[in-house]
């Protein structure tokens, strides 16, 4: 099983939630988050003072995934999340050790 | 007297749906009132307002030596303001001005409204703009009605479609202007609470474009519209023009401020088009969600209480009977108007919807606005109720064409405003119906035209739309570079 962590940007979420669908991934969690990369942020001015705001609103998408399916959910998002322009995201691929479903008590791969 | 059209109350003799209640056959000139004596004399000076003083003197001779013809005592000019704040009647003028200058406060606080309305309805990231629009709006509205409209719009002696405008102002010393001999209130109160009016008249388009129209070409638009296309249409009516004449009646506006700004909004909309990713393919329709139900609903509490006085002002005069009877018109209209909308939609939609229930008040209250004086306690429940019925389906309408209006202004306004003005040929005399239709289309139809040709004319040179990328990421940032929460990242943020 691996955790996979997905930075996208916001009006993104639709589309990727919509994409994993399709490939048969229905569970994730979703946190709002603030960051940059490489992306600069923008210049804003208040009251005649310009400042710099660094970090930028992104999504944080959470799913966990059978081995098999890693590369497929990878692929998935990245399509699903791009635009081409900078400040698109990333997405890790992280091992994961355990998981349980609450309700039911199963583990491994079943809990997924 | 700027208006020609008496909008002191009207008691007809009721139709069979009013109330029977109703004194009959009575009209209310208010006849205890000396005032209005001299309100006829000077009824017919009016459309000599601009001429000489000369001129002025030799009428007024002319209706001495003629006195007896009328049956009463004319009583005289007033030699300077403080020999008329001598006489009997400044106590009478004093309280009448008061309520008409309440009033226009009142009407004000709708800019308010207004405000956190759009506010509420719309996402967080382009609340300052909106903010900046409804700002921009009530000032510029009431500088250009200052510099061309409110001449424009009661030029006295006119052709009866337009009249040119110019400066406002008169001398403050000018007895026929500041006294009992001009109306109920001074010149400078009849001109401010008219202002008012025209402002909020601009303030419906900004609802109807928000979200994605630039910023600049909006301010033009708005600026244009209100200096001069809307003294047009009011003259028409209030001005005394080719509607007054056909006896068209129209109370506080709901086709000269509300029809008038919905159809202007309607004809930007189409120019303009949707926002981006609101209508999908297949018919879909994804909801934009407002951020802010509180700012909406405290925005429409406030509508509410400035309508008190956009209608209780338009009695023109702080007459017990009048305005009370227009309070309860009003009030009895929005209220049905809410109860109607949050059935209907809760029906519709399977839950109620607060939004739609919101939507009803203005609705009602749009409705009430042609005939809060002349309509029946059962005519202002009826207008409201199909008020608040109306708005639920024709927000759903709109969107089942692609036409998208964040805030429902082209329901609320232009829909319902029709409605409102038919109705006073429904349930009550105040006019027959035809001439209702007929005002109102041709007011609604001066406008759309006017504000379509105004938004191509825009597009085309100055380009009316912001791009997408700044659509996606917000007009705070893209046009004003500030944040309206700068604290914390609300959900849809970029």
């Amino acid at each position: 099983m691996k955790l996979i962590i997905a930075i996208i940007k916001p009006f993104k979420l639709e589309e990727v939630k919509e994409a994993l669908s399709e490939i048969g991934i229905e569970g994730m969690t979703v946190t709002e988050v603030k960051g940059f990369g490489r992306q600069k942020g923008h210049t804003e001015i208040y009251r005649g003072s310009e400042y710099t705001v660094d970090f930028l609103p992104k999504v944080k998408v959470e799913i966990v995934v059978p081995d098999d399916v890693v590369g497929k959910t990878v692929d998935t998002i990245v399509k699903a999340g791009k635009t081409g322009k900078i400040g698109d995201g990333k997405v890790f691929v992280v091992g994961l050790e355990e998981a349980v479903r609450i309700r039911t008590d199963e583990r491994g791969e079943a809990a997924i | 007297m700027r208006k020609i059209q008496d909008r002191g109350i009207h008691w007809h003799t009721p139709c069979f749906l009013t109330d029977p209640a109703l004194p009959q056959g009575l009209v209310a000139d208010n006849v205890y009132n000396p005032l209005l004596d001299t309100h006829k004399i000077i009824m017919k000076l009016r459309s000599q307002q601009l001429t000489s003083w000369l001129k002025m003197a030799g009428i007024f001779a002319l209706l001495a030596a003629l006195s007896p013809l009328f049956g009463q005592d004319e009583p005289p000019p007033y030699e300077s303001y403080d020999a008329f704040a001598e006489s009997g009647g400044f106590a009478l003028f004093t309280v009448n001005n008061l309520w008409l200058l309440i009033s226009a406060a009142l009407v004000f606080i709708m800019h308010l409204g207004f405000s956190c309305v759009e506010t509420g309805l719309t996402q967080s990231k382009n609340t300052v703009n909106i903010l900046f629009k409804n700002l921009f709006i009530v000032c510029i509205g009431i500088v250009g009605y200052a510099f061309w409209g409110f001449n424009s719009m009661y030029p006295g002696d006119f052709n009866g479609f337009f009249a040119s405008g110019s400066w406002f102002g008169v001398d403050n010393d000018d007895v026929t202007m500041m006294t009992d001999a001009y109306a109920a209130y001074t010149w400078w109160t009849d001109f401010i609470f008219q202002a008012m009016f025209a402002a909020t008249a601009a303030t419906i388009v900004s609802g109807a474009v928000a979200e994605r129209i630039k910023l600049g070409t909006f301010m033009i638009y708005a600026t244009l519209l209100v200096t001069f296309i809307y003294p047009i249409t009011g003259s028409w009516q209030w001005g005394g023009g080719w509607l007054a004449e056909k006896g068209f009646y129209d109370f506080a506006g709901s086709s000269l401020v509300h029809a008038f700004g919905g159809f202007a909004a309607l004809a930007a909309v189409l120019v303009l088009g949707p926002r981006n990713g609101k209508y999908l393919a297949g018919g879909k329709v994804k909801p934009i969600l407002g951020h802010s139900m509180p700012l909406a609903a405290i925005g429409v509490f406030l509508l509410w209480l400035g309508w008190y006085g956009f209608n209780g002002g338009s009695v023109l005069s702080a007459d017990p009977r009048g305005v009370s009877y227009v309070f309860v018109t009003t009030t009895l209209a929005a209220a049905t108007g809410a109860i109607a909308s949050m059935i209907v939609s809760w029906a519709l939609l399977k839950k109620p919807d607060l939004s739609m229930g919101l939507n009803g008040v203005l609705a009602g209250l749009v409705g009430i606005t042609a005939g809060a004086d002349s309509v029946s306690m059962s005519g202002s429940l009826w207008i409201g109720v199909i008020a608040g019925t109306l708005v639920v389906f024709s927000i759903i309408f709109f969107d089942k064409i692609k036409i998208d209006d964040p805030v429902g202004a082209i329901s609320v306004h232009g829909v319902c405003g029709i409605w409102g003005t038919v109705a006073v040929g429904i349930f009550s005399d105040a006019a027959p119906i035809g001439v209702q239709i007929l005002g109102t289309l041709s007011v609604s139809a001066l406008a759309f035209v006017a504000s379509l040709v105004l938004a191509i004319a825009l597009k085309v040179t100055m380009g009316l739309r912001v791009s997408a990328d700044e659509e996606n990421e917000g007009l705070d940032l893209g046009e004003h570079g500030a944040e309206a929460y700068p604290d914390f990242t609300p959900a849809h943020k970029g």
